[in-house]
């Protein structure tokens, strides 16, 4: 017991004697920590988004308007009756039977309703006619991921003007939030390398300023173990109050930045992460930091408080 | 207690060797003067006891064991068994009189009551009863190696080395220290003191061993401090039969 208040009393004048420097490990392990969170935070959110959208795809099988074609495949102009039943008994046929789940055909005039309802009474509206729109097949999916075996089975026939994938309509959203985690992950990493650097740099004017006191410890026989605890606290606490601070800054964020704003002000995400997803990696963040910390005090403590 | 065969100790490969196959014993309970020039290889000898180096040739034995061959993780336990005194005192200048003895206790997990009642028996008996909220800045050049002199001996070691331990104290100050490592021998403790102080040596009547250029050249019980070289040469001669038999003793 009195060994250990030894310990703590030995800590804390660590501590203040280095203040600055502890602080300065603190907030760079806060900082590299708080990139990291947010890195898997973003990846946590692009499993929900996907998990969310994903179930919901369906394949637009858009077919030839009325005026100038724009692809070969509507050279003949407008798809014809024919044409339409053709498509339709290529998606119904046996063969298809299990991957499309539904199919649903949609006239010119249901998708100019569909547009009326959208735009309302918008000025660009009264610009559009019943013969400037598509019709078009919806093919809802039993299973998304086979998407790619529904649409090379009608791209290409004449009175297809186009196939489209509704994932792609998303793949803009997920590039920016996949560039945003390799933008976090680097500077996380870069954070690391220096928090390791700094604690390493610690240590040893901890260890410098302690010189005299390690000298006596070996002498009188205390074990390294105990001569180097202390360092090896130091660096722990330190680096555990900078994945304290890290998780409080995600939990802010999400709380207030996602939770109260995001959702309100962008309808189209339904699932967003939660401080609950906070909680989650907040231990791996802790974990981090004093895996850093033990890093840098194997490192430097070998190295300056020698038996 | 401390039993050298044949050491050697080279610090740097090609140079000339700090010990040079010195062999050497301290029986339990002796008192020894380790003199010498400065580089004739005193301090060498107490770091190879300390197991602060490890010889480059030979055996060291201390309280029983062989150390050049102990493993890292038992020298704390040998250095239980041994204290040190050195000559620029090596307090903790933020630390009081009290804390600074303890601290040698504290550092090793000796539970608190045994240190609130050690520590100041032992400044009783290095007479600093009444010193103990002092800083060490607050006391005497004397007084400060009291300090120190207590805290290596608070943990009862079985060996007490002394580097100099005079060294930076006047004539009066240092008879003091002589007298109070003198009765901590009488207890049993062996001793051994690294000094060039030949006024000291000469009335303390001990047995001195004298080594030049890291050999032992005098071997003598209640010996004196030889300066001239022609002495040293004549002492070299006895030194090595002195030593001859000592060896073939303890063999």
């Amino acid at each position: 017991m009195s060994r250990f208040r030894f310990v703590l009393g030995e800590i804390g004048q660590g501590l203040r004697r280095n203040m600055s420097m502890a602080v300065s490990v603190v907030l760079v392990t806060f900082v590299s920590l708080t990139f990291v969170g947010a890195a898997s935070l973003l990846q946590m959110q692009i499993g929900k988004m996907k998990g969310e959208w994903y179930d919901r795809v369906e394949v637009s099988v858009f077919l030839c308007p009325s005026g100038t074609p724009r692809v070969e495949t509507c050279a003949g102009g407008e798809a014809t009756q024919d044409q339409i039943t053709e498509i339709q008994g290529i998606l119904e046929a046996p063969a298809m039977a299990s991957y499309v789940d539904e199919i649903f055909f949609e006239t010119k005039e249901q998708a100019y309703e569909a547009v009326r309802a959208q735009a309302g009474e918008e000025d660009w509206f009264q610009l559009l006619s019943v013969d400037q729109m598509q019709a078009s097949f919806r093919v809802k999916l039993t299973d998304p991921t086979q998407i790619d075996i529904v649409m090379d089975e009608v791209a290409g026939r004449t009175g297809v003007e186009e196939v489209l994938d509704q994932r792609e309509i998303f793949e803009p959203i997920f590039l920016v939030m996949n560039r945003a985690t390799v933008l976090s992950v680097g500077l996380a990493v870069v954070m690391t390398v220096t928090a390791v650097l700094l604690i390493t740099t610690t240590i040893r004017l901890s260890a410098m300023s302690r010189r005299r006191e390690t000298e006596i410890m070996r002498f009188v026989g205390a074990s390294n173990f105990f001569i180097q605890l202390p360092f090896m606290l130091e660096g722990a606490l330190a680096a555990l109050l900078g994945a304290v601070l890290a998780t409080g800054t995600l939990w802010f964020g999400v709380r207030y930045g996602v939770e109260d704003w995001l959702s309100s002000s962008v309808g189209f995400v339904t699932d967003y992460v939660t401080t609950a997803e906070v909680w989650l990696i907040a231990p791996v963040l802790a974990a981090i930091g004093i895996a850093i910390a033990a890093i840098s005090s194997l490192v430097s403590l070998s190295r300056y408080t020698k038996v | 207690m401390i039993r050298f065969a044949k050491v050697s100790k080279v610090y740097k490969r090609g140079a000339r060797p700090a010990l040079d196959r010195v062999s050497l014993g301290v029986e339990r309970g002796e008192f020894v003067f380790l003199v010498g020039a400065s580089g004739s290889g005193k301090s060498t000898f107490l770091r190879l006891v300390l197991r602060e180096e490890r010889a480059t040739s030979g055996r060291v034995h201390v309280a029983g064991r062989e150390i050049t061959t102990l493993s890292q993780w038992k020298v704390p336990g040998l250095r239980r068994q041994i204290g040190v005194v050195f000559q620029d005192f090596r307090l903790l200048q933020n630390k009081t009189v009290f804390e600074n003895v303890a601290f040698a206790q504290q550092v090793i997990g000796r539970p608190r009551h045994t240190i609130a009642r050690e520590v100041p028996e032992t400044l009783e008996l290095v007479k600093l009863a009444g010193k103990e909220k002092r800083l060490p800045h607050e006391l005497s050049g004397g007084e400060q190696q009291r300090v120190a002199i207590a805290r290596a001996i608070v943990n009862r070691p079985s060996i007490l080395l002394a580097d100099e331990p005079t060294g930076n104290l006047d004539p009066a100050t240092s008879a003091g220290i002589m007298k109070l490592l003198d009765r901590i021998n009488s207890t049993g403790t062996t001793v051994v003191m690294a000094t060039h102080d030949e006024v000291i040596v000469d009335q303390m009547r001990k047995r001195v061993v004298q080594l030049i250029d890291g050999e032992v050249v005098r071997d003598e019980s209640e010996g004196r401090y030889v300066v001239d070289s022609e002495a040293a040469a004549a002492a070299a001669l006895a030194g090595a039969r002195t030593d001859r038999t000592r060896t073939e003793r303890s063999a």
